[in-house]
């Protein structure tokens, strides 16, 4: 089989002739997914409000949009960090966000009404996916009051703390002694 | 054979692979019998150390029996030694390696013009540890290349576990650094933050070195009970105060001692909010570690201290309060550790029965299992301390 990461091996360093399985979950890919799609969508609502705001009929909110935009972009990169699971939530809370702002944009005299109620039709979509990865990356360490084994005997000395207490005690005054020998004249 | 292969950010798989060969005559191929997960390597599974690239072996922490031998070794290894691998490859020769500076080694690094470029010189070949490094494929394998081996080696004797021995290639060096790094005298108090096992082999030493009080420092209960049987005074960061424990402790004073075991990952948490500062920085690389632990240890240690930082750090930190550092007259010694300056008199301590590094293992599986492992040792799930592999 052909792997990719081969072709930059040193020269007579191990190559991978068969791949393991990969521990990633469904979840991850989503959270990945989501975080991307996040990045995406911000970028457009930051650099092209315009478009936005037209095609919602909402003119005169760009500034918003920009700021949703970042907001999106932040997500998105937590998203697609070791604390996924932060961005997934932040997405979840952005999400409703847009809903409130999207609704506030549905007016009677709106002629852009239908791209208003398509744009929450899909906000809604994407925040029951937010959710869901939400709920499947929960870190995994364990809550702070959860049952853990104790190690109270394992001190690493096989002759006993208080043995090696001693041996240090013993051997910081002898140097301690050979010190003021050398270094004192007074001392006979 | 099967390796542990890092194929990107929390994705380690255990791959079929093409075995080592001997590819100058310096080299010798090992048949791994143990090898370990380290502290070290959760950054690369959190991808926070730049320079991996997917198909990389993972790990430094490795022992084994010599199995083939360059034309070059001349002897100083044989097929059938027993050898424990330091987890920074040496040459031996050189201005650095004479001096016993072996983490700076001036010849090892085959990749150094990258690691120039960045640190502005080179430091030393590292067994699976980014191409900053080398790029050298590592030690969670079923056999290893040791490039440098005449030099690159701790011959170990028949008869004691692996279990007592492995750890000579990182953690008990290292933890046995950082305390050596302090000079510590025996009215001195050493604060010890982090009670993984860095810190468990540092609170370990300190009380070798005869200091007279060692206070550990961590959230984890499970931790902070295998400090205590050490001999360590504990405080949870989580539930007290670290800088008015220490303190309290020291009458008033602060530690003359501080060793940091905790490394460019502090715990974020937002009684401490510089962590999450830190951690929305490090998201938009802005900074790339979380250095609390530092600025912790600048703000509480005695003045005319000494501060030892074995926790690793990879970029840039912000926000250091230099003026505390400075205007308390405070001492910063650090770097990756100088394993074999230290491993003839930690092997001698292990023989006589002085030590037995073996407490700090917790978990012991089969190499196939160590992509779980890497999620159960990060997690802090199962009580977990230590993770040993067996191939
Ligand atoms: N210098 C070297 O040569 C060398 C060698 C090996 C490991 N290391 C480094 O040492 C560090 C520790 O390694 P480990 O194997 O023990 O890893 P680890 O992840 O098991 O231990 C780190 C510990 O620090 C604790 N911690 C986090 N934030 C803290 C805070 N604010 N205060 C106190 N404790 C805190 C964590 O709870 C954890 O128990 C890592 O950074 C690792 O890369 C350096
Ligand atoms: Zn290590
Ligand atoms: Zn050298």
């Amino acid at each position: 089989m052909f792997h990719f990461s081969n072709i930059v091996r040193t020269k007579g360093d191990p190559k991978i002739v068969e791949g393991g399985p990969s521990l990633k979950q469904p979840a991850d890919q989503l959270a990945r997914a989501l975080g991307w799609f996040s990045i995406g969508l911000g970028v457009v609502e930051l650099f092209a409000p315009r478009r936005v705001t037209e095609t919602l009929g909402m003119e005169g909110t760009e500034t918003l949009v920009r700021t949703f935009g970042v907001r999106e972009i932040l997500a998105g990169i937590m998203s697609l960090s070791v604390d996924k699971n932060a961005g997934l939530w932040a997405r979840v809370g952005g999400d409703g966000l847009d809903a409130a702002a999207l609704l506030s944009g549905l007016t009677p005299d709106n002629p852009k009404k239908s791209n208003i109620a398509l744009a929450l039709l899909m906000v809604g979509g994407i925040a029951m996916l937010d959710y869901r990865a939400a709920q499947d990356t929960k870190p995994r360490r364990p809550p702070r009051n959860a049952w853990r084994r104790l190690y109270p005997n394992r001190s690493g000395f096989p002759k006993g703390i208080e043995s090696v207490r001693t041996a240090a005690r013993q051997i910081a005054a002898h140097a301690g002694h050979n010190e003021v020998k050398q270094g004192d004249e007074r001392v006979p | 054979m099967k390796a542990l292969v890092w194929h990107g950010k929390e994705d380690i798989r255990c791959d079929t692979v093409t075995d080592p060969e001997i590819q100058d005559p310096r080299d010798a191929i090992i048949k791994v019998t143990s090898c370990a997960i380290c502290g070290s390597d959760l950054h690369l599974f959190h991808n926070f150390i730049p320079g991996m690239l997917p198909g990389d072996i993972m790990g430094h922490e490795t022992m084994g029996e010599v199995v083939e031998v360059g034309s070059d070794v001349d002897g100083k290894l044989r097929k059938g030694d027993r050898i424990v691998v330091p987890f920074t490859i040496i040459c031996g020769e050189c201005d650095q390696c004479k001096r016993g500076n072996f983490s700076v080694c001036e010849t090892t690094n085959r990749k150094r013009h990258l690691a120039e470029k960045v640190f502005g010189h080179s430091c030393a070949g590292l067994f699976g540890y980014t191409h900053l490094t080398g790029g050298y494929p590592g030690g969670q394998a079923e056999y290893l290349r040791v490039p440098f081996a005449d030099a690159t080696h701790i011959k170990v004797p028949p008869g004691i576990p692996d279990e007592q021995l492995l750890f000579l290639s990182d953690i008990f060096p290292t933890g046995w650094q950082a305390a050596m790094q302090c000079a510590i005298e025996p009215t001195d108090t050493v604060a010890i933050w982090g009670c993984g096992p860095v810190g468990q082999m540092a609170i370990r030493s300190a009380i070798l070195l005869g200091a007279n009080q060692v206070i550990a420092i961590d959230c984890l209960p499970e931790r902070l009970s295998m400090a205590e049987a050490g001999g360590a005074t504990t405080i949870n960061f989580e539930t007290e105060s670290v800088v008015e424990r220490l303190n309290e402790l020291t009458d008033g004073k602060g530690p003359e001692k501080c060793i940091d075991c905790a490394g460019m990952e502090a715990h974020v948490m937002p009684s401490q909010p510089d962590t999450v500062l830190d951690r929305a920085k490090q998201m938009v690389m802005l900074e790339s570690d979380r250095p609390h632990v530092l600025r912790e240890m600048i703000y509480v240690c005695r003045p005319g201290g000494i501060i030892s930082v074995a926790g690793v750090y990879s970029g840039l930190s912000d926000s250091m309060p230099m003026g505390a550092f400075m205007n308390k007259s405070l001492t910063m010694r650090t770097g990756q550790t100088h394993v074999n300056r230290w491993t003839d008199d930690l092997l001698r301590r292990i023989e006589e029965g002085e030590i037995d590094p073996s407490f700090v293992i917790t978990h012991t599986v089969p190499l196939a299992q160590g992509p779980e492992m890497y999620q159960v040792f990060r997690d802090k799930r199962d009580s977990c301390v230590k993770v040993v592999l067996k191939p």
